[in-house]
C-alpha cells in the first residue's frame, strides 16, 4: 500500500493545472451563457451553472478515485471495460431515450447518461491493450484489421444511434495508429481525399479532373522520363484543353469523354518510348481512373446521397451563400434580357425559384447558426465585451450556447485575448500529453496517451472549427468546457487514467 | 523507419491547427469590423418616446385642442397560447369572423413583432378589457394619444393631423413611418413647435425580439420634449357664434382686431366638427367630407376668390382722392346709361356716393383715375393710369398672398397692364374696355380675408398688420416679426376719414344700404355693402364693417354666397358678430334678426 503522498507526488501537476483551468473557464462561461437574472448566484443548482458545478465536483471525486486505483487495474480490465461499454451501446439502442433525433441516452430517474461518451476511454484502453500485446506489429494485415474492428465496433454502434458527430470522433484514432507504425500514406491519403472532396465541391468535377491530370502528367513524367518529354506533353495537353474551352464544347458527356481521351493520348505520348515497363504505366492509369471515379462519386454522393441538412452543413462552409446570391442575380439579368422564348423564360424562372429555396434553407438553418456564431465571436473584438455583457449569446442568437457553441460566449465576452489564451491552453495540454506519452516505458501507456491526445484534439478541431466557420456544423462538445455531466466525466476519466498511468510509469513495466 | 520521429509530425499537426485557429480568430475578432455592427444590429432596438403634442388655446385661455389617451390592443402572435376565442370575441365586442381575419393578418405580418389588433378602444371597454387581459397571453394594450377638440369648432383653422406619407419621410428625415404630422391649418403651420421633440430609448432585445432591458442603463437615451403650447388670437365664443350664424349657408366670416391684425374669428361655411378627422374616424369621415358637393373641407375664407363687388368702391374713392382726380365734394349724376344702378338721389359727395353705392359715380371716378391725360392716346393713357392704379390697389394687400399663418392661402387677383396686353393686345384696350373694375367686378379676385383686411385698413386709417392667428408661443413668448410689421397703404388719413363718413352713412343715414348692421346704440358701426354679381345664380351678399368708429376693436367681412343684396344678409350677420364681440351679448333688436338669419330663408330678409 503506497501512501497518498506518494501517489500525489508522482502526478504530472502541469496537466492537472491545465485541466483545472479548463473546467473553471467552462464553469464561468456556462454561467455567462445561460445567465439568468432571477437566479444570479453562480451556485444556484436550479440553473445549468449550478449543475455544472455539481458535475465538476463529481468529476473531481472521480479523478481522485482514479488516482487511488492501481494502474494495473486499467491494463487488466481494459477488455472487460470495453465489453461492458459495447453492451451498454447496444442497450441504449434498445432502451435509450431519444434527444434531438439521437437515441443515445439512458434515463435513470431524473438523471441522464450518455454511454457513447464513455466508449471513448474504453476504446482507447482496448486499443492500447491490443497494440501493447507481444508480437503485434502494425505491418501485419491482421493487426490492422483487428485494430480497425476495435475502433469500428463502437463507432458503428454510435452511428446507429444516429449520433454522427460522436461517430466521427473515432477517426481521431488514425493518429494513434500512425504513431504505432501505420503507413504515413494512409494519413496523407486521408488528408488528400478530404482536400479533393472540398475542392471538387467548390470548383466542380471537370476542373478538378483536368487539374489532377495536369498534376499527374508532371509527377509521372518527371519521375519516369525527362524534362523535355514532360514539357512537350504539357504543352500539347494545355493546347488541347484550351481549344476545348475555346470552342465551348459544353455538353457534359462530351466534356468527360474529351477529358478522358486527352489524358490517354498524353499518357501514350509520354510512355510509348518506355513500353517495356508496362506495369508502372498500368498502375498510373488505374490510379487515375480511380481518382476520376472518386471525383465523380463526390458530386453524385453530395447531391443524391447526402440529406439536405448534411448538405447545408458543408455548403455553408463553402461560402455557397454569396455564390447563390450571385447566381440568382445573373439569372435575373438573363430572364429580363430581350429575345428569349417563353419556355426559356419559364425555365430560368424555375431555376431562380429553386436557388432561392436553397438560399432560404441556407440562411435559416445551419447557415444562420454559423453566421450568428461568427457575429458573436467577431463582435468580441480584441478585449471582448466583458463578463456577462455578451449580447449575442445572452439573447439566444447563438444556438446551444452552453454546450456545443460555448466557444462563442468566450469569444464574445473575452475577445481575442480570451480565445488566444484558450487555444494556447488546449495546445499546451495536447503537446504535454504527447510529451508524457513519449516518455512512457510501456507501449500500453503510450498508445493510451496518444489516444487521449487525439480524441481531445479532434473535439477541439471540430468544435472550435465549427464556431469560426472552418469546419462543418457537427455537434460535439468542447472538452472540459461544454455543459454536461456525461461529457465532463468521460473526458475526466480519459485524462486521469493517463495521469495515473504516467505517475506509475517507473514502477510498473507493462 | 524510426517511428518515434512521428511524434513530431503529430505534434506539428496539433500545433498547425492551433496556429490556423489563432490566425482565423485574429482575423474575425480584430481585423474584421463587420461583425461588431451586425451584433449591434441584432440586439439594439430604438424605441421612440413620443412627446405629447402641444396644446392650443384661444385668446381668452379657452382650450381648443388637447390630447386624449387612446388604447390600441396589440398582439404578439408568438406568445398567444390556449386562446379562448369566443370569450375574447365577447370581451372585445367583435365577431368571430372578424377576429380570425385580424388574427391571420397579424400572424402574416410577423410572429415575433407586435402589431395592432384593435385600434382605439374606448376608455370604458379599456377598463373592462384590461381586467381580463391576463387570461390572454400575447395580447397587450398600448397607449397613444389622439387630438381632441372640446369646442367642436374652428376646424378649418386648427386643421388636422395624420400619418406621414412616403414623400415626407423621404424629404424630412425627422419623420418615420407611422408618425403623425400636421396636415392642414395651424397643426400644419406650427408643426415643428407643436410636435415637440422625440426621445429615443435604446433597448436590448433577444432573438425573439423580446425586451431585455436598456442599453448601457439608458446612458445614451434621450427624453421626449413635449410640444410647445400655442395661444391663438381666436375668440372661440365669437367663432362659435359665427359658425352658428353661417349654419346652412355657404360663405365666410372673417373678423380681425384692426390694430394688431389678430384674427378673432374665421368661419368658412359649410364647416365640420374637427373631431371627425381624428384617429380611426378619419377613414370613415374623410371620404364623406371630400366627396360632399358643398366642399366643407375647402376653406373659403382663404381659398375662395370672389369679385369684391361694391365694397371695393371705398378703395376707388380713396385712390381717386389721393390721386387728386376727385375731391371730397365731387358730384356725378347717376347716369344709368354708363352702368346699371338702383334708384337713389344724386350723390353730391364722396361720402354720399359710398353711402348710396352709386355705380355711375364710380364709373366716373375710375375713368378719371385711369385717364389722367398723361398721354395723347387714350389707350396709352389708360395703360399709364392702370399701372398706377394696380400698384396702389396691391398696397391694400390685394392680389398677393397675405403671409398669414395658415397654409394654402390664395392671392386673389388684381389685373395689371401686362394682363390686359396679353388679353386684348397692346394698345387695344382702354378704360372703356375694363370699366367694370370700377365697381369691383370684372377681373378682380379677392379672398374674404383680404376684404376683412380692407376693413381693418380703413379702421386703422391707413395701415394693416398681416392678419394672423398666433398670439403667443409659450417658451418663445413672442410672435414672428412679420406679424408685427406695419404695412402702410400710402393714402392720406383725411381721405380715409371721408370714406369712413360714407361708411357711417351706410349704416346710420337714410338711404344707407346697411341699416340692418346697426347694433347696440353705444356702438357706432361703419360698413359697406356689396352685391357681387354672380353669372351662375343668385348674387353673393357682401358686407364689410368695423366698430366702433373711433378706436375700432373689430373689423369684419361677411360673404354669403347666393344670398342676394349685401344689406339684407351679410350686414345683419356682421352686426350680430360685432355686437357679440364688443358687448358679449345680443340685444333684443338683434335677437329678432338672429332668428331670421338662423332660418336660412333668403327670400325674407331680417327686419331693420
Amino acid at each position: 500500500m503506497r501512501s497518498y503522498k506518494n501517489i500525489l507526488g508522482k502526478i504530472d501537476w502541469s496537466i492537472v493545472l491545465l485541466y483545472l483551468i479548463l473546467i473553471f473557464v467552462g464553469w464561468i462561461n456556462i454561467y455567462a451563457a445561460v445567465y439568468n437574472e432571477d437566479h444570479h448566484s453562480i451556485f444556484d443548482i436550479s440553473q445549468r451553472y449550478g449543475k455544472q458545478l455539481m458535475w465538476i465536483g463529481l468529476a473531481l471525486v472521480i479523478a481522485f478515485v482514479i488516482l487511488l486505483v492501481d494502474s494495473q487495474f486499467f491494463t487488466s480490465f481494459a477488455i472487460p471495460i470495453y465489453a461492458i461499454v459495447l453492451l451498454s451501446l447496444v442497450g441504449v439502442l434498445l432502451f435509450g431515450v431519444e434527444t434531438n433525433g439521437a437515441r443515445s441516452w439512458f434515463k435513470l430517474g431524473g438523471f441522464k447518461l450518455q454511454p457513447s461518451e464513455f466508449a471513448k476511454f474504453a476504446t482507447s484502453l482496448a486499443l492500447a491493450k491490443y497494440l501493447s500485446a507481444l508480437n503485434i506489429k502494425m505491418k501485419d494485415v491482421k493487426t490492422k484489421v483487428l485494430a480497425a474492428v476495435i475502433i469500428g465496433l463502437p463507432a458503428v454502434l454510435i452511428l446507429l444511434q444516429n449520433d454522427t458527430g460522436s461517430t466521427l470522433v473515432y477517426a481521431a484514432f488514425i493518429f494513434v495508429l500512425y504513431r504505432e507504425g501505420l503507413s504515413g500514406n494512409i494519413l496523407l491519403f486521408g488528408i488528400l481525399a478530404i482536400l479533393v472532396f472540398v475542392l471538387t465541391l467548390i470548383f466542380g468535377p471537370v476542373n478538378i479532373i483536368l487539374t489532377a491530370a495536369f498534376a499527374y502528367i508532371i509527377i509521372y513524367g518527371l519521375l519516369k522520363y525527362d524534362v523535355k518529354t514532360t514539357f512537350i506533353a504539357l504543352v500539347a495537353y494545355s493546347g488541347l484543353v484550351y481549344a476545348f474551352f475555346y470552342f465551348e464544347l459544353i455538353s457534359n458527356i462530351l466534356y468527360y469523354s474529351i477529358a478522358g481521351g486527352l489524358f490517354f493520348l498524353v499518357v501514350y505520348l509520354i510512355t510509348r518510348k518506355e513500353m517495356r515497363d508496362k506495369s508502372i504505366h498500368y498502375i498510373g492509369v488505374v490510379i487515375f481512373v480511380l481518382t476520376c471515379f472518386y471525383i465523380f462519386s463526390i458530386d453524385f454522393a453530395f447531391n443524391k446521397v447526402l440529406k439536405e441538412h448534411q448538405r447545408t452543413r458543408i455548403t455553408v462552409l463553402l461560402g455557397e451563400e454569396e455564390k447563390l446570391v450571385e447566381q440568382i442575380e445573373t439569372l435575373k439579368i438573363a430572364r429580363d434580357a430581350e429575345g428569349i422564348s417563353k419556355e426559356e423564360k419559364q425555365k430560368i424562372r424555375d431555376d431562380i425559384g429553386a436557388k432561392r429555396f436553397s438560399l432560404r434553407e441556407l440562411r435559416q438553418g445551419n447557415g444562420w447558426n454559423i453566421k450568428q456564431s461568427l457575429i458573436a465571436i467577431g463582435s468580441g473584438g480584441f478585449t471582448g465585451k466583458g463578463f456577462l455583457d455578451g449580447t449575442q449569446t445572452k439573447f439566444n442568437f447563438v444556438p446551444e450556447q452552453s454546450t456545443d457553441f460555448i466557444f462563442c460566449t468566450i469569444g464574445e465576452e473575452w475577445g481575442f485575448l480570451g480565445t488566444f489564451f484558450l487555444v494556447c491552453i488546449y495546445i499546451a495540454l495536447f503537446l504535454r500529453i504527447l510529451f508524457l506519452a513519449e516518455r512512457q516505458r510501456s507501449i500500453f501507456s503510450r498508445v493510451y496517451g496518444y489516444a487521449v491526445a487525439s480524441i481531445l484534439f479532434f473535439h477541439f478541431l471540430i468544435n472550435i472549427g465549427m464556431t469560426i466557420g472552418l469546419a462543418p456544423v457537427i455537434g460535439i462538445p468542447l472538452p472540459f468546457i461544454s455543459y454536461g455531466g456525461s461529457s465532463l466525466w468521460s473526458f475526466t476519466i480519459l485524462l486521469f487514467i493517463f495521469i495515473k498511468l504516467d505517475s506509475e510509469r517507473l514502477l510498473v513495466l507493462r | 523507419m524510426n517511428l518515434s520521429s512521428r511524434k513530431f509530425i503529430v505534434g506539428i499537426i496539433f500545433l498547425v491547427v492551433g496556429i490556423i485557429f489563432i490566425i482565423r480568430l485574429f482575423n474575425v475578432q480584430v481585423l474584421d469590423d463587420k461583425y461588431k455592427s451586425e451584433s449591434d444590429h441584432n440586439v439594439l432596438r430604438e424605441v421612440i418616446q413620443y412627446p405629447a403634442r402641444g396644446l392650443i388655446y384661444d385668446r381668452t385661455g379657452e382650450l381648443l385642442v388637447y390630447n386624449e389617451a387612446a388604447y390600441d390592443l396589440m398582439i404578439l402572435p408568438k406568445q398567444v397560447k390556449e386562446l379562448d376565442t369566443l370569450a375574447l370575441c365577447e370581451l372585445l365586442e367583435i365577431g368571430k369572423k372578424d377576429f380570425l381575419e385580424k388574427f391571420t393578418k397579424a400572424k402574416k405580418y410577423s410572429r415575433y413583432k407586435p402589431s395592432t389588433f384593435l385600434k382605439e378602444i374606448s376608455s370604458v371597454s379599456y377598463a373592462n378589457i384590461q381586467e381580463q387581459l391576463y387570461r390572454y397571453p400575447g395580447f397587450f394594450v398600448q397607449t397613444r394619444t389622439l387630438r381632441k377638440y372640446p369646442r367642436k369648432s374652428a376646424a378649418h383653422i386648427l386643421g388636422y393631423i395624420g400619418e406621414v406619407n412616403q414623400s415626407v419621410i423621404e424629404e424630412r428625415p425627422y419623420y418615420k413611418s407611422g408618425d403623425y404630422i400636421g396636415k392642414s391649418g395651424l397643426e400644419y403651420s406650427y408643426e415643428e413647435m407643436l410636435r415637440g421633440t422625440r426621445g429615443v430609448k435604446r433597448i436590448l432585445v433577444d432573438v425573439h425580439n423580446r425586451e431585455k432591458g436598456s442599453y448601457r442603463d439608458g446612458a445614451k437615451d434621450t427624453m421626449a420634449v413635449t410640444g410647445t403650447v400655442l395661444h391663438t388670437t381666436l375668440d372661440i365664443v365669437l367663432q362659435e357664434y359665427g359658425e352658428l350664424l353661417m349654419k346652412g349657408k355657404k360663405g365666410s366670416i372673417v373678423a380681425i382686431e384692426p390694430k394688431t391684425g389678430e384674427i378673432l374669428s374665421l368661419v368658412s361655411a359649410p364647416y365640420y366638427d374637427p373631431n371627425m378627422l381624428v384617429g380611426r374616424a378619419v377613414g370613415k369621415n374623410y371620404p364623406v367630407l371630400s366627396k360632399d358637393t358643398l366642399n366643407p373641407l375647402f376653406n373659403r375664407a382663404l381659398m375662395a376668390k370672389y369679385p369684391p363687388g361694391s365694397i371695393f368702391k371705398t378703395v376707388q374713392a380713396m385712390i381717386g382722392l389721393q390721386e387728386g382726380v376727385i375731391s371730397e365734394n365731387s358730384s356725378f349724376a347717376c347716369n344709368k346709361s354708363l352702368v346699371g344702378c338702383h334708384n337713389h338721389p344724386t350723390a353730391s359727395s364722396v361720402a354720399a356716393s359710398v353711402k348710396m353705392s352709386c355705380n355711375p359715380y364710380y364709373y366716373n371716378v375710375y375713368k378719371r383715375i385711369l385717364q389722367q391725360k398723361r398721354a395723347k392716346s387714350i389707350f396709352k393713357d389708360s395703360e399709364l393710369g392702370l399701372a398706377i392704379w394696380s400698384k396702389q390697389v396691391k398696397k391694400f394687400g390685394f392680389g398677393q398672398r397675405l403671409a398669414t399663418d395658415l397654409p394654402n392661402i390664395k392671392a386673389g387677383y388684381v389685373p395689371d397692364v401686362g394682363f390686359y396686353n396679353r388679353w386684348y393686345g397692346e394698345g387695344r384696350w382702354a378704360f372703356s374696355t375694363i370699366y367694370s373694375l370700377s365697381i369691383g367686378q370684372g377681373e378682380m379676385g379677392v379672398i374674404p380675408l383680404q376684404m376683412a383686411n380692407l376693413s381693418a385698413i380703413i379702421a386703422n386709417r391707413g395701415y394693416y398688420r398681416v392678419p394672423h392667428f398666433v398670439k403667443n408661443i409659450e417658451g418663445i413668448d413672442t410672435i414672428p416679426q412679420k406679424f408685427k410689421e406695419k404695412h402702410s397703404i400710402d393714402i392720406d388719413e383725411k381721405y380715409i376719414n371721408t370714406v369712413i363718413d360714407g361708411m357711417y352713412g351706410v349704416v346710420y343715414e337714410p338711404g344707407g344700404t346697411a341699416r340692418r348692421a346697426r347694433v347696440h346704440d353705444d356702438v357706432v358701426v361703419c360698413g359697406k355693402t356689396g352685391t357681387a354679381q354672380n353669372p351662375h345664380g343668385e348674387d353673393h351678399s357682401v358686407f364689410m364693417a368695423f366698430a366702433p368708429r373711433d378706436n375700432p376693436q373689430i373689423a369684419i367681412a361677411v360673404y354669403v354666397e347666393n344670398a342676394g343684396g349685401g344689406g339684407s344678409w351679410a350686414a345683419p350677420i356682421a352686426g350680430l358678430m360685432i355686437e357679440q364681440y364688443l358687448t358679449d351679448s345680443i340685444s333684443t333688436r338683434n335677437k329678432k334678426r338672429e332668428e331670421y338669419i338662423l332660418k336660412n330663408n333668403y327670400k325674407i330678409p331680417p327686419p331693420y
